[in-house]
């Protein structure tokens, strides 16, 4: 199934330069390079044995290399799932950052550059030469191999030197195609020594095609610098969603990271935080509701290189029906990473026979003076905590309701924007209820 | 109101109850006594429809109403009320959403409608006086990091606020230092009325100071042995179980 894609990039390699950034295309015919000797992950990798990607990848999708212009006003196809959340507003559709002219995004704080990353490697070329692959090209990964040839655009964020943003930025991705579509995009993140920002990224599908979405995101946290990163997914079942984030922390950042699927087909998030400097926090976490034969794979490592950093993982999945759901929790401590404290729970709940969970931590620790632990289970809700509120007069389906509910909550309390941890907690609600059987917002499905 | 012939039940197979009779009627404080094993806390847990016991004979009729039929959450509805013997804590449940739910539960199953928020809060501050509850807890976690007695006292708090018609006190003094099992029994007095009932689940005399009972049953080996007024848990008190024991053993 490779074939084709290899064949596509040899014959279409031009195209896919001409239609990208020079500082893109710098690293193109490596990757491509590397893709082929790699091909696409299978199961029988290790990491990548909870992500089955046979079926989705043996799809004839199309891929928009010569960046014909999507006929779509995302305003009209999308509904904010956070409306009433003030933020900085961007689009990209499907794998092009679309302009639009929201009059609230001109207040930017002075020195800010949030756009199109073909169009900023073009007009800053050297800004964005310094980050760009710096992170993904050292992986020994198909699918970052794949992107890295195939990506010719996507979301660019730079905020300067003790910079603060003072509203989330809100990235709103929708796969939009009449035909079954591929779309790889590149996102490139920049904070600069002291800068703050929030980035919310929404993952949605407006037409009830196959989608297949590969991003890398690459994120850059200079020395002192404070970030938040969101990913809400609310896609289709159609939807294969490949998401790989990549995190190189400065000494004293501090990052967080909150990855939600609360509706979706595949979904495979790599995530890997590099401490690269004393002093860092990082809290990473997610949730997953999974049901129907919905596959959640969260893949997550978090580098400890330097010593004296603190490193929390939290993960909580709610499975059902027929889904299938996997974590991977990689911790490494270098040799010399002294001082490190580190702690990762992945928590799941399984509601019936059929629904599947696997979970592995993975310690690896070479320094000797640390604190590190970590903590799996795999277990159905809570009988005599049902039984008790039953005993109250709730009925039996809403006591199940507040537990799942309740074993959610503390991956949403780590939400620090008030109006999306609101909504998101509402979201989660309609989820649990069923009532959120299809991606809300999205108007093909209502 | 309760009516029980003849119950019998199993839990994993085994026979914890062989043939139990008891009638409560409004405004009765009946208190069960007995020793370890006999199957105070078994009948506890059929009468509110716990599904790990299985009730093979006999039934249990609650005005009128065959009990066993209906499901826990409807037991409760219908007025009939367990404080735990071990209230279970449940991490992420605010106190406040728990009893909120239950009551509005309460109300629908009545024809009532829910109630709004600040009576609500109203009514939840009435009754955290009575058993003298700490503001704080309220909006904990049900039960969650709670001491053994302000998870008692949350029971009664509970029972405060559902208005049951007949209450089911399993062992709430086990585990209470002297002044947790006065504000808990007071608690208890307060809330009595000519229309209500309590069954009071105890292993020890000391609670019956506090709440006097009309009737005091000895249960042993799955059955009501003996019955007596107050004056029987003074004497279980002075002499042991042995002698009923005993007397069990002579009859049959």
């Amino acid at each position: 199934m490779e074939q084709q894609y290899i064949d596509l990039y040899k014959q279409q390699h031009e195209s896919i330069k001409k239609h990208s950034a020079a500082v893109m295309n710098d690293s193109r015919d490596d990757a491509f390079a590397l893709f082929e000797a790699l091909r696409f992950p299978t199961v029988a990798l290790e990491n990548y044995k909870y992500t089955d990607l046979k079926e989705p990848l043996s799809i004839d999708y199309g891929l928009n290399i010569n960046r014909i212009p999507i006929p779509v006003n995302p305003y009209e196809v999308f509904q904010c799932d956070v409306p009433g959340i003030h933020s900085y507003l961007y689009f990209v559709v499907n794998d092009a950052f679309y302009p639009v002219n929201e009059p609230r995004n001109k207040a930017l704080p002075k020195g800010v550059i949030i756009g199109s990353l073909k169009e900023v490697a073009t007009t800053h070329p050297e800004l964005v030469k310094n980050y760009f692959g710096k992170l993904s090209t050292t992986k020994n990964d198909g699918l970052i191999a794949f992107n890295g040839a195939f990506a010719q655009d996507g979301f660019f964020m730079y905020v300067p030197k003790n910079v603060v943003l003072d509203k989330p930025v809100q990235l709103v991705n929708i796969m939009r195609s009449d035909v079954d579509f591929m779309a790889n995009s590149h996102n490139l993140i920049i904070l600069e020594e002291g800068a703050k920002a929030q980035l919310l990224v929404c993952d949605h599908t407006v037409d009830e095609v196959h989608f297949l979405s590969n991003r890398v995101t690459e994120v850059f946290a200079g020395e002192d610098a404070t970030y938040e990163h969101y990913k809400l997914e609310n896609t289709h079942t159609k939807t294969t969603n490949l998401s790989t984030l990549l995190i190189d922390q400065h000494p004293s950042s501090n990052v967080l990271a909150n990855v939600i699927t609360l509706h979706n087909g595949v979904t495979r998030n790599t995530i890997e935080i590099d401490l690269d400097g004393e002093h860092c926090e990082t809290l990473l976490c997610g949730m997953v509701i999974g049901d129907k034969n919905q596959q959640v794979d969260n893949f997550t490592s978090i580098i400890h290189n330097k010593p004296n950093c603190n490193s929390r993982e939290l993960f909580k999945y709610v499975l059902d029906g027929m889904a299938k759901g996997g974590f991977t929790g990689k911790l490494y401590v270098a040799k010399d990473a002294q001082k490190t404290s580190a702690f990762q729970t992945n928590r799941n709940i399984l509601l019936n026979k059929t629904a599947k969970m696997r979970t592995k931590p993975q310690l690896e620790i070479y320094a000797d003076d640390v604190k590190c632990s970590h903590g799996a289970t795999i277990g159905q809700l809570d009988e005599t905590a049902k039984f008790y509120m039953q005993s109250r007069g709730i009925p039996e389906s809403e006591a199940r309701l507040l537990l799942m509910f309740a074993f959610t909550n503390d991956v949403i309390e780590n939400i620090r924007i008030p109006a999306l941890q609101d909504r998101i907690k509402l979201l989660v609600e309609k989820r649990l209820r069923g009532e959120l059987s299809k991606c809300e917002g999205c108007v093909i499905c209502q | 109101m309760l009516e029980i012939k003849n119950l019998h039940a199993n839990i994993n197979g085994k026979e914890i109850l062989k043939g139990l009779d008891l009638v409560v009627r409004p405004g009765e404080i009946h208190a069960i006594m007995g020793p370890n094993g006999a199957g105070k806390s078994t009948l506890a847990s059929v009468l509110t429809g716990n599904q790990t016991f299985e009730v093979t004979k006999g039934e249990v009729t609650f005005y009128g109403k065959n009990l066993l039929e209906l499901t826990p959450e409807d037991r409760s509805r219908e007025g009939i009320f367990l404080s735990f013997q071990y209230p279970v804590e449940i991490p992420g449940v605010s106190m406040v959403n728990f009893m909120r739910t239950a009551l509005n539960e309460h109300r629908k199953y009545k024809n009532m409608e829910p109630l709004s928020a600040t009576d609500f809060l109203r009514i939840m501050r009435e009754k955290k006086t009575l058993v003298e509850m700490d503001n704080k807890l309220a909006n904990r976690s049900v039960n969650e990091g709670f001491s053994g007695g302000e998870k008692k006292r949350n029971e009664i708090f509970q029972m405060a606020m559902l208005e049951p018609r007949l209450a089911i006190l399993d062992e709430t003094d086990s585990g209470l230092d002297i002044d947790a099992l006065r504000i808990v029994a007071n608690g208890v007095n307060k809330l009595k009325r000519p229309d209500n009932a309590s069954i009071v689940i105890t292993h020890y005399q000391r609670l019956l100071e506090y709440i006097v009972p009309d009737f005091v049953h000895v249960l042993y080996d799955g059955r009501i042995v003996k019955t007596g007024g107050k004056e029987l848990a003074l004497e279980l008190e002075d002499k042991g179980y042995d002698w009923i024991k005993k007397e069990v053993e002579e009859n049959i």
